[in-house]
């Protein structure tokens, strides 16, 4: 030990107290047992117990969001169920709005060919018979020609003439 | 001028007996690491008392403590090295109480003799030493044997890894003694400047007095964080040489 040739002052004091052997024994004594009563309480009793509160803080916060994680999971699940079933309906209600418009508008528009097959059926019965009506007529024209030109025929001339050729005559008229 | 070295003093309380030819005794030093350990220990345990899930201001600070030494171990020695947390932990602690009662006045600095920095420095490095052992057997001498280093010039790198090995449980110690001893002695030193200048200048020298007092204080502030500071280098330094026995060969 350089204890005493280090700061030794001249009125024959102690030397530097860090330096003094002497001490050094004590010192070392109580450090062992402070040291090693310190390092038992904290590894056996102490830091157990603190980490066990923190660990428990954690385990807390985990569980906690975890559970908030499900939730939300499960909030999402119900959303997207939510939406479906609304676009389900959605869709069907369009697929029952375009198959009745679709229903209505056969409907309406055989309805409008049986008016129209109606109508004309009338047209060409009007038409029938008018047809008839004017064959009629022409025959009777035809019958009052050939008629008149007899008479105008044994009229003028005094003769009667053959009723084939009158007829003949009347019908190249006419035509 | 007061002595700036009295404060050093190891007082004796109580002679207890001998241990072979050493004489062993209740000293001032003594006190104040049993009053570390029942600081440390009834801090935890008071601050745990309640065990609530929403901590108070003493259970955020042992909490902020634990993380911050786990943090520590964690980052330096890596996941393997938490099997050492409580002795780090107890290290910190320990240290950081000794050099924080030293900065109360009139308290005893336990931290400011180097026998005691000398022993927790011994301490830190047996254990690298017989864990390293006891774990990678013949493997822990590889720390003195960096790999990636051409053959020619491996002799001096491996004097000088011994050498810096060697060197740790000194530059561990006094690092620790040199910074508490010498703020100590200043804060000593610029304080007696006061009582000086009042003594041989009168009122002049109370007046300039404010000018040592000034100092003082900032003195007081620096120690403070020197002394939190070196509890945090002797931790971090004792967690990377815990790191190299539990992976050696870098």
């Amino acid at each position: 030990m350089a204890t005493n040739t280090h700061t030794e002052h001249p009125g024959g004091k102690a030397p530097f107290p860090p330096f003094q052997g002497e001490t050094f024994p004590s010192q070392i004594f109580w450090l062992t047992i402070c040291f090693v009563a310190l390092y038992f309480l904290l590894s056996r009793v102490a830091l157990p117990r603190l980490g066990g509160v923190i660990a428990e803080r954690n385990a807390k916060i985990e569980g906690d969001l975890e559970a908030a994680n499900r939730l939300r999971n499960d909030s999402e699940a119900a959303q997207a169920a939510y939406e479906k079933s609304l676009a389900d309906a959605r869709a069907k209600a369009q697929a029952l709005a375009s198959e009745s418009q679709a229903k209505a508008a056969s409907e309406a528009e055989a309805q409008r060919k049986e008016l129209e097959a109606g109508l004309k059926a009338k047209l060409d019965a009007a038409e029938t018979q008018i047809a008839k009506t004017k064959s009629a007529a022409m025959t009777n024209v035809r019958t009052i020609a050939v008629d008149t030109a007899g008479v105008i025929v044994e009229r003028l001339t005094g003769k009667a003439p053959a009723p084939q050729a009158v007829e003949r005559a009347v019908d190249a008229a006419l035509h | 001028m007061a002595d700036p070295i009295h404060q050093f003093e190891i007082k004796k309380i109580a002679v207890l007996g001998h241990i072979g030819p050493y004489e062993i005794a209740l000293t001032n030093s003594a006190v104040f690491m049993i009053a570390a350990v029942v600081t440390i220990v009834g801090f935890i345990l008071l601050a745990t008392s309640g065990r609530s899930l929403v901590p108070g201001r003493l259970q955020s600070l042992a909490e902020i403590t634990y993380d911050f030494v786990a943090d520590t171990v964690r980052s330096t020695a890596g996941k393997e090295g938490m099997k050492f947390f409580p002795f780090v932990f107890s290290i910190f602690t320990f240290v950081l109480v000794l050099n924080m009662f030293g900065m109360i006045p009139g308290f005893f600095t336990v931290t400011s003799h180097i026998v005691i920095t000398g022993a927790l420095a011994l301490l830190v490095i047996l254990i690298v030493i017989i864990y390293g052992l006891y774990k990678n057997g013949f493997k822990f001498f590889k720390l003195f044997w960096p790999s990636g280093v051409p053959m020619f010039v491996m002799p001096m790198i491996v004097i000088i890894e011994i050498l810096s090995f060697l060197s740790r449980p000194l530059s561990l110690s006094v690092r620790l003694f040199a910074n508490m001893l010498a703020g100590h002695i200043t804060i000593k030193v610029f304080a007696s400047f006061i009582g000086l200048l009042a003594t041989s200048l009168g009122v002049a020298g109370w007046a300039l007095g404010i000018l040592p007092f000034g100092m003082l204080i900032a003195l007081t502030a620096l120690d403070l964080l020197v002394a939190f500071l070196q509890a945090y280098v002797f931790a971090v330094l004792t967690c990377l040489y815990l790191n190299d026995a539990i992976h050696p060969g870098h």
